[in-house]
């Protein structure tokens, strides 16, 4: 007993080991994501072609699942109901049984719905017949569900083949330091859909530790990030949601990560805006010499270990600097072409606390 | 007349106690353990509550009530094949067949897997323990942390297991409330300096003597009460447990950390009740121990004719209730074989 491995017995293991799809997915996109880590979806979907040589699907037909005004109230159970259900539709008619989704805010709801159909049969009859009455659309429950996050997790090894980099300082030969941070409706809502469970995660541990890097257990890890839909959207409880995120960074920071990997839209944008926020608010920075911990998604955490150009990731698009985390792994980048742009557009000006 | 055979299944407590009894009415007893040596759990107890008599005392007393002429002890032995005669049973054990006219089970309880509450960290982190673990410190005569530091702080964490719907376990341990108390007493006098504090749902001191024990703890010992369950435990740098849980009368959530945390796992039924069960046919309650005839009269009766039951594999029940059940088992099977 007394591991520091969260494994520490094989049966609960094998009690949170779900069954991953190996090919053939049909991809549900995050609504957010494309606008705040644009880089992340297109990173995936390029890893999962050309280095994985598996076949997925991208359907512009896709819509937003309406989570986040589900999970704000404002869209009732059955609209949402009806939209994920269309979704299945769409996968169905394209020839597709398992479905990729890319945003931990739909891996949750589409696992709610499956699982109140189980439950309650008669809820997904209504269903049918309200998507029919809509579209004139028929569907079938995809075989397999599973996070984008899972997947890249099931194709760890195969990824840690073809890598160009590792998660290890290149200056100290150390493994990097790594906070992974799972967003709360991957496994909290039902611990046995989520690789590892709902208390110790490991689909991006996995991850972490199959590219070199160790992972570090703080003590609130398994905290929200803040961001609670509700906490951010209504503005009078913004200061809830960067106060969740401060007691995040206040524990991590004397463990001196290296970075920040979440898998979660709203986790990765939050971690990483918040330390701006933060240093703006407090004139706080939780790295070393007044800069940020990075923030990764871990598509582009995996792009990084395949030596992908860091600014063909958008890391750019990160409020907090990638290029100390950049220098450690020992990747070329060029200042220059950091945020070069087609059109002659003005850059924001630089932020006067947190060092970029 | 033949002397009659009773074959008793579990050598803890209620099987050594029902096996004096039965052996000083004239019958022939087997009694039959698996693991190397008689006692159950008792072996692992450094002091009883609620008047910290030693457990070796106790179990000295049993080993001396089985040194008995009519008793015939089988260790390392389990019975592997069951067959139903008329008015006996056919026992396999170690490849050899015994006939019982009557079967006593007595196969106690195990420990909750204190692993299964993820959220608490047992298994994870070396600074969280069980109320077990603890009472083997005290055996070693010495309570230090993983980095082998005395504990400026120990917190108790009441219920593990017990009163759980999440861990399937909807009944009450009975014991954890005041092992608890008992081993908050014994952490202070053997580390003064120390503070403990106990979280609990509800302080449960059923027993003679227990509430008393209860107040001393407080008055005596100084050791803080917290109504609240812990949510969640994770590790500090230092090793020590960052806990978060509800003071449940203050109404606030609350953090603290602690150098030794003890998690006090309750009682589940044993694998070998399990077992044991489906070689009988015998039923399971609701709670997964096994089932009384009648829960007030035939409390030692199970469902299958000749087959009797007590001590922890009924209920979850502490040393003292466990001999008095054996005892009762023990007139009962007379009764039985007599009739």
């Amino acid at each position: 007993m007394n591991s520091q491995n969260p494994l520490h017995t094989e049966s609960r293991w094998r009690k949170y080991q779900k069954e991953i799809a190996d090919d053939h997915y049909y991809y549900a996109r995050s609504c957010i994501r494309q606008n705040f880590f644009p880089g992340s979806e297109r990173a995936f979907l390029k890893i999962m072609r050309e280095e994985l040589n598996k076949d997925i699907f991208d359907d512009p037909r896709h819509t937003t699942c309406t989570g986040i005004a589900y999970h704000s109230d404002i869209v009732p159970q059955e609209t949402t109901s009806t939209v994920i259900a269309r979704h299945f539709a769409l996968m169905t008619e394209m020839g597709y049984q398992n479905l990729a989704i890319s945003c931990v805010t739909s891996f949750g709801l589409y696992t709610e719905l499956l699982e109140t159909w189980k439950h309650f049969p008669e809820e997904e009859t209504k269903i049918h017949e309200m998507l029919w009455k809509a579209t004139k659309r028929e569907f079938v429950k995809p075989k397999n569900l599973a996070h984008s996050s899972d997947i890249f997790f099931h194709n760890r090894e195969q990824i840690a083949a073809k890598s160009q980099f590792n998660l290890i300082n290149q200056k100290t030969g150390e493994s990097l330091k790594v906070v992974e941070h799972i967003g709360c409706h991957y496994a909290k809502i039902f611990p046995e859909k989520g690789v590892g469970g709902a208390e110790f995660p490991y689909v991006l541990a996995g991850m972490v530790e199959s590219w070199g890097g160790n992972v570090v257990d703080y003590p609130e890890r398994r905290h929200c990030c803040g961001f609670g839909f509700r906490n951010y959207l209504v503005m009078a409880n913004r200061g809830y949601s960067v106060a969740n995120s401060k007691k995040k960074f206040e524990s991590m920071k004397p463990y001196e990560p290296d970075f920040i990997v979440a898998n979660c839209p709203g986790c990765s944008m939050f971690m990483d805006r918040w330390q701006y926020t933060i240093a703006e608010m407090e004139g706080t920075t939780y790295g070393k010499n007044g800069y940020g911990i990075p923030v990764l998604t871990y598509e582009e955490m995996a792009g990084l270990v395949l030596g992908y150009n860091p600014w063909d990731l958008g890391l750019q698009m990160h409020q907090v600097s990638v290029e100390p985390l950049l220098d450690k792994m020992g990747i070329p980048y060029n200042p220059d072409e950091k945020y070069k742009v087609k059109r002659n557009v003005a850059l924001p000006l630089k932020p006067e606390i947190l060092m970029v | 007349m033949t002397m009659k055979t009773i074959a008793i299944i579990g050598a803890g407590p209620a099987g050594m106690e029902a096996s004096g009894s039965l052996a000083r009415l004239g019958y022939h007893v087997v009694l039959i353990e698996k693991e190397a040596t008689v006692g159950g759990h008792l072996k692992n107890l450094f002091q009883l509550f609620p008047d910290r008599r030693p457990g070796k005392e106790i179990l000295t007393h049993l080993v001396q009530t089985i040194k008995h002429p009519g008793i015939q002890i089988k260790v390392n032995s389990e019975v592997s094949e069951v067959q139903k005669l008329d008015n006996s049973f056919a026992l396999k054990i170690n490849e050899e067949t015994m006939n019982a006219d009557a079967v006593l089970v007595t196969t106690g309880f195990d420990l909750y897997d204190a692993t299964e509450k993820e959220e608490y960290g047992y298994g994870i982190y070396p600074n969280v323990i069980t109320s077990a673990d603890l009472e083997q410190m005290f055996h070693n005569g010495k309570v230090v942390t993983e980095e082998g530091k005395t504990p400026k702080r120990v917190a108790f964490i009441h219920c593990v297991g017990s009163r759980d719907e999440k861990a399937g376990n909807n009944y009450c341990s009975k014991v954890c409330c005041v092992t608890a108390v008992k081993q908050a007493i014994e952490i202070k006098e053997l580390l003064p300096e120390t503070e403990v504090f106990c979280y609990y749902m509800d302080i449960r001191m059923f027993g003679p003597y227990y509430e008393e024990l209860y107040r001393e703890a407080q008055e005596k010992w100084g050791v803080m009460f917290i109504r609240g369950k812990l949510s969640e435990a994770s590790q500090n740098m230092d090793g020590s447990i960052l806990m978060k849980a509800e003071d449940t009368l203050a109404g606030k959530p609350l953090r603290m950390n602690t150098d030794l945390m003890v998690l006090m796992a309750g009682m589940v039924p044993s694998a070998s009740s399990k077992k044991v069960a489906q070689q009988f046919k015998m039923e399971e309650g609701q709670n997964r121990f096994f089932k009384s005839a009648d829960n007030h009269y035939r409390y030692n009766e199970s469902q299958q004719m000749g087959v009797f039951i007590a001590g922890a594999c009924v209920a979850p029940m502490n040393i003292t209730d466990t001999i008095a059940n054996a005892r009762a088992a023990a007139v009962k099977i007379d009764e039985y074989l007599k009739n």
